[in-house]
């Protein structure tokens, strides 16, 4: 089976001599149809600009090398009417912000309408006949009356509703989701991810999300990829990755979590390297409580420790004392 | 800089609370009529020593709060105790002392930090304006950044551009530590910071608590960070206490329906044991149009005609309360204890 979304030796570095930062330094993933893989990560991991990257969303001046592909379609030459397609059409995506995402001045019936019109060539009333189908799906209470609201009438949770509806509206097969209940309440998260738990299922879709958090991975993946300092660091199920950590930097995100009780949290210590210029060896070296004098030298390479399971460390495998 | 209570501040005795809240009240009016009633009888009290946490949602009024306590904005209503003083009132604490003594941490650290002070002056300026010598502000601004974790020969000429999310929440920490205080206020002090730098900055929090004997409120929406720090919680929503109590109490046993949506909205960790179904729908309405009666009621899955009817009486200062109408006999709830003399 061809994947659905394949990132092949990525690299993107921003800005220019000295100062480029190389923000994706060899990322290679790839998504099945109807699979939910999490990209996990602290700011400035890549985990964003990497899925940008599969929509080709970063700016014209970014040095992006490495293959992407969506449905086996090389994304880099795609150009006008392919690129069109593919953004809202086979692919589509969930932002942060819900505010921010949408258009004030538009209602939620114009704005989802209108990339209706476009990527199905419907007319308009057709256009909001789909709308109104898009908001009852992901469960608008009320979704005839809110066709006509904006923005600014809705709750938080409510528009971030509006965003998926948005995102889901010319049946996509692959759903990207950057960090997309960080804005929101407790008790709203919850209920968004359950929602796009559920409409994954129902429409089978291929998902991406993107997260900071390790409880979301835990909620809705079925693959998780860890980030560090722009490369994959360690890739596996859910259940592997969270259950059993191969590499030190998950090991340590995970140890991490607080606690309850009020004991020393076990913080990794120090900070990510910058990446204008990182380091020759393993990035998290400088950090990791196992690192020996290889890990300095050169970059690890990411090994195989199980089915579709890999960490980029050379000491895997070892036994390592907590 | 004194490692322990400098005595001399300890006005009121150890029994006497740090800060007592009052009914506090803050509505902020709204152009052409009504009010967002942001805080809306708010009391509690913390204990010297002890860490408050301040727990709710986006709109509960824990901002607010946090700015009342140090009397930034002014209240409506209410009365707010330090230390036995009673604050902007004439025969109370002076507000130059009460900003001494009681000092914040917000959430945005690089907005809260001046982009064209290196962080030694960002530092010393409060001692500065205490009145210390340029040298004295300077010497004591170096000593509370290594306090912190900051080389000050490295770190004290930087501007706060040159440092990470991490070290820049650190000098904010620093900044309010220089003026020696006994009540520090984390409002969402570690909410923009990444897990592994918040893991950091929370155990340097403890340690610091730890030497100088400090007092904390601490501000959040995550419940995790909550549970961790705080000795006792106050739950708060749409601008009311919700309950309160020792924060084992609270989080082992949680009596308001609204804390147990919060508990049970937690995320499970755990892809064997993923919530199947959210506890609650829906968001908090707003607070400039609060349900009658219990704000609550719309979202409850046991709501009935009294919490419509009625306010139910909130929490009192001590022990584990929740304002909820089946806690409280005689409310006419179903679910309420039969009104036998028990209390609520």
């Amino acid at each position: 089976m061809t994947p659905l979304a394949e990132l092949d030796d990525l690299n993107v570095r921003f800005g220019r001599g000295t100062d480029a930062t190389h923000a994706v330094r060899g990322v290679s993933l790839h998504v099945m149809p109807g699979e939910v893989v999490c990209l996990l990560g602290e700011s400035g991991s890549g985990k964003s600009v990497s899925m940008r990257a599969l929509m080709r969303l970063l700016p014209p001046q970014t040095a992006i090398t490495g293959g992407v592909r969506v449905e086996g379609q090389d994304v880099t030459r795609m150009s006008g009417k392919a690129l069109r397609n593919l953004r809202g059409g086979q692919a589509a995506m969930v932002f942060q912000e819900p505010m921010t995402a949408l258009d004030p001045v538009y209602t939620i019936g114009q704005q989802i309408g209108e990339s209706v019109q476009r990527h199905l060539g419907v007319g308009r009333s057709a256009a909001r006949a789909r709308a109104l189908e898009v908001l009852e799906l992901v469960r608008v209470p009320d979704a005839a009356r809110r066709l006509d609201a904006y923005p600014h009438q809705l709750s938080g949770g409510l528009r971030q509703r509006v965003v998926i509806a948005m995102a889901l509206a010319c049946r996509p097969k692959l759903l990207l989701a950057d960090e997309p209940t960080t804005a929101l309440d407790a008790t709203v998260q919850i209920q968004i991810l359950v929602l796009l738990r559920a409409l994954q299922r129902e429409l089978g879709m291929g998902m991406v999300i993107v997260t900071h958090d390790l409880g979301v991975a835990a909620e809705v993946a079925d693959r998780v990829a860890v980030m560090y300092a722009g490369q994959i660091v360690e890739q596996g199920s859910v259940r592997d990755v969270l259950n059993a950590p191969q590499h030190p930097y998950t090991r340590g995100l995970l140890a991490s979590v607080v606690r309850q009780g009020g004991a020393e949290i076990q913080a990794i210590p120090g900070a990510p390297p910058d990446l204008r210029r990182p380091p020759p060896g393993c990035a998290f070296a400088p950090r990791c409580p196992w690192a020996i004098e290889p890990c300095h030298a050169a970059i690890p390479e990411e090994r195989l420790v199980g089915p579709g399971r890999t960490a980029r460390c050379i000491r895997v495998g070892e036994q390592l004392a907590a | 800089m004194s490692t322990a209570l400098d005595l001399r501040d300890d006005r009121g005795g150890p029994a006497q609370p740090m800060l007592i809240a009052d009914n506090l009240r803050k509505h902020f009016p709204i152009a052409g009529g009504g009010a967002v009633r942001a805080v809306d009888g708010v009391s509690f009290t913390v204990a010297k020593g002890e860490t408050l946490g301040v727990v709710g949602e986006s709109g509960c009024g824990k901002s607010t709060l946090a700015r009342l306590l140090l009397h930034l904005i002014v209240p409506d209503a209410g009365e707010l105790v330090f230390d036995g003083e009673a604050v902007g009132d004439p025969g109370g604490i002076d507000l130059m002392d009460l900003r001494r003594q009681a000092q914040m941490v917000f959430q945005d650290s690089a907005s809260s930090l001046n982009p064209r002070m290196p962080v030694r002056d960002s530092v010393a300026f409060g001692p500065l304006v205490l009145g210390r010598s340029r040298r004295q502000a300077a010497a004591e601004a170096d000593e509370t950044l290594r306090r912190v974790g900051l080389d000050p020969v490295q770190f004290g000429p930087r501007y706060p551009h040159e440092l990470s999310g991490g070290q820049k929440q650190r000098v904010n920490i620093a900044r309010a530590l220089a003026l020696q205080p006994r009540l520090v206020i984390l409002d969402e002090a570690v909410s923009a910071l990444d897990k592994s730098v918040e893991a950091q900055v929370l155990n340097l929090l403890a340690t610091l608590k730890r030497q100088l004997g400090l007092t904390y409120v601490f501000i959040s929406h995550d419940l995790a960070v909550v549970q961790h720090v705080s000795d006792r919680v106050l739950v708060m929503y749409l601008g009311c206490v919700a309950e309160s109590g020792p924060a084992a109490d609270v989080f082992a046993t949680p009596l308001h329906p609204y804390t147990r949506a919060l508990l049970a909205s937690r995320l499970s960790m755990n892809p064997d044991r993923r919530v199947e179904q959210a506890p609650i729908g829906g968001d908090p309405p707003s607070p400039a149009n609060p349900p009658s009666g219990c704000r609550f009621r719309t979202r409850c899955p046991h709501a009935e005609d009294v919490c419509a009817a009625a306010v139910p009486a909130p929490p009192n200062w001590i022990g584990h309360q929740a304002a909820c109408h089946m806690l409280h006999p005689g409310s006419g709830h179903s679910a309420a204890p039969a009104a036998a003399g028990a209390p609520g």
